[in-house]
């Protein structure tokens, strides 16, 4: 059974259609990417898959269970959770309070526990913030567990937004444009990076990206939209050489 | 030379500070020696009585900015219907102790009659809470003025209350002891909440609702219980403002009065319970001294707001916490990170 199955996923915002009869398949543990020219309709995609935006046409379901219709935190205890394009941190808490509030879904002890910090409260607190405090240091940001989110350096920020999206326990992980930002010599850190946390958390992953050398590096396979629109699908090579993908990008050849 | 000399006392007085904060004893002793303070001057009556009333403005005005605060510091919404939630917990009181309570039990069943009061604001904090899902910013504060002006409306056409004269006949019930428990109690379960899974929830919406939500925070469910203990607490505070004036009418818990633990709450500090309480002492105090100049004072005071938003827009504690308040619990984070660190050194060779 597939992890992931998009079916005619369709969304317009009055009149534009930013998306129209997108389909996709995921299997458990790919690494597949969406590319496509600006205003393609990818973040629109990721904003579907995670109940940002209600699709007007369509369904998508994950492992079995329709997500459409679904809110944002349901949806992401069901096991999906992303990254924003521009990093959308909790800027003026700590850095362990970012990625404890990640683990929302997680606590098992009711509001009257927390208002009188009596029962399960103390034994969940502990375990929790045990486990942020794993989960930063894997990511080598541990030593800043105290520091507040805004004052990181801005390839920190990203990462903690990673560790968060990851403190949430998803089986699928959507990365919205993570190399945004970065220098050549980032960007082959960040490969990397992702093949490490695809293989120690075991998640899927699908990611949007811009920068070629990223996605031809290591995804296993692409998505190509533009205008909402799926144009091509396929290995990347394959997609390297699909003239209908270097017409979206290049634009058209014109006849001699 | 003397710089150095200021900055090694400062370090000192800072040492005993974390000494004071690392004290599990502080806050009992504090609270039993508050208590039986509060006690002893009600029985041997040996402190003024308008010191008295001021000290009970001071514990109610806490309440009230404290409970505020959750809103509109910790939240970062802007509510501006306080006042309408303090009424309601007042009427409910009132009316609880004047008709409804026998003849001579309404000093026994007096705590019976705040928590009414509370449970009844708080049970409108969550039908106001639902409008919240749909609106931010202005558009919350227009429902919630719309609310505190359909509250003091109700309240002026019910004739049983009163109407615009008001409701009288309640005993001096409000006692030190009792402001002292209902304050202590209020902080305690703000601070429990915000240092709590729920509180960092109440938090993260400020900071971006909807990526709170997709970290799977449930802000419907956290708004809910924001505004629940919220205005739960404003009924309570309306209760003991009800039967320390012994006097209500509907034009106290006008627009104004919102207005006034607005000020309080932006004075001390948003996001800040030691700021709550430095805005309520503060400003209530001041009021107080500044009772001479009669007609002056309102200008006086907001002239130190503009002039407070100019040059500390957060607040006196914006968006900071004295040690004291924060639980015993967060150390207890830091010296866990401490403890893993020092694991991850030994290890590594």
């Amino acid at each position: 059974m597939p992890l992931l199955k998009i079916s005619g996923l369709t969304h317009r915002f009055a009149g534009l259609c930013a998306v129209s009869d997108f389909n996709l398949l995921l299997q458990q543990n790919e690494l597949v990417g969406i590319i496509g020219p600006n205003g393609a309709g990818k973040t629109t995609v990721f904003n579907l898959m995670t109940g940002v935006y209600r699709a007007s046409e369509g369904s998508i379901n994950f492992q079995g269970k329709e997500l459409v219709g679904l809110d944002p935190h349901s949806i992401t205890r069901l096991g999906i959770a992303r990254t924003f394009q521009n990093i959308r941190l909790f800027k003026e808490l700590s850095v362990l309070d970012n990625v404890r509030i990640a683990h929302y879904g997680q606590m098992a002890y009711s509001p009257a526990e927390a208002l009188l910090h009596i029962g399960r409260f103390r034994a969940e607190e502990r375990r929790i913030t045990s486990q942020a405090l794993d989960l930063l240091a894997v990511f080598h940001l541990d030593e800043s567990a105290n520091e507040t989110a805004k004052n990181l350096p801005y390839g920190l920020q990203r990462r903690l937004e990673m560790a968060r999206a990851l403190a949430a326990e998803p089986k699928l992980l959507l990365l919205d444009e993570p190399a945004a930002g970065m220098n050549p010599n980032e960007i082959f850190q960040l490969m990397d990076f992702i093949g490490w946390i695809r293989r120690t958390f075991s998640v899927t992953i699908l990611l949007i990206e811009h920068q070629m050398r990223l996605v031809m590096g290591i995804c296993e396979r692409l998505v190509v939209l533009d205008f909402g629109a799926t144009i091509a699908e396929g290995l990347p090579a394959e997609i390297q050489a699909n003239p209908k993908v270097l017409e979206a990008y290049l634009g058209e050849e014109v006849a001699s | 030379m003397s710089m150095t000399k200021i900055k090694a006392a400062g370090t000192a007085l800072l040492n005993q500070w974390r000494f004071l904060a690392g004290l599990k004893y502080f806050w009992p002793v504090f609270l039993a020696a508050g208590l039986a303070f509060c006690i002893a001057a009600d029985v041997y009556d040996f402190v003024d009585l308008y010191l008295q009333l001021i000290i009970i403005y001071v514990g109610i005005n806490i309440i009230l900015t404290a409970s505020l605060n959750l809103i509109n510091g910790y939240m970062g919404e802007f509510s501006v219907g306080h006042a309408g939630f303090m009424a309601i917990g007042a009427y409910i009181a009132s009316i609880l102790t004047v008709y409804v309570f026998p003849q001579n039990t309404a000093g026994i069943l007096f705590p019976a009659a705040i928590l009414a009061g509370g449970m009844g604001a708080a049970l409108v904090g969550f039908l106001v809470a639902i409008p919240s899902f749909k609106t931010r910013g202005d558009y919350l504060a227009i429902v919630t003025l719309a609310f505190g002006m359909i509250v003091k409306s109700i309240l002026e056409n019910i004739d049983a209350v009163g109407g615009p004269r008001g409701l009288l006949g309640m005993e001096k019930l409000t006692t030190l002891p009792w402001v002292f428990f209902w304050t202590a109690l209020c902080v305690w379960v703000i601070r429990n909440l915000v240092y709590s899974n729920f509180g960092r929830g109440v938090l993260s919406i400020r900071e971006d609702e909807i990526a709170s939500d997709l970290m799977g925070v449930n802000t419907r469910q956290v708004k809910i219980i924001a505004f629940v203990v919220s205005s739960f607490f404003a009924g309570i505070a309306g209760g003991l403002f009800a039967h320390a004036l012994q006097f209500i009418n509907p034009r106290m818990f006008d627009i104004l009065k919102s207005t006034d633990i607005l000020i309080m709450v932006y004075l001390g500090g948003i996001g800040s319970i030691a700021g709550s309480i430095l805005g309520a002492v503060i400003y209530t105090v001041l009021l107080e001294i500044l009772r001479p100049l009669g007609v002056w004072r309102m200008v006086f005071m907001p002239l130190m707001l503009v002039l407070l938003m100019i040059y500390r827009p957060r607040g006196i504690m914006g968006m900071r916490e004295i040690r004291l308040f924060t639980p015993l619990r967060d150390l207890v984070t830091e010296k866990l990170w401490r403890q893993k660190k020092k694991e991850a050194s030994d290890a590594s060779p």
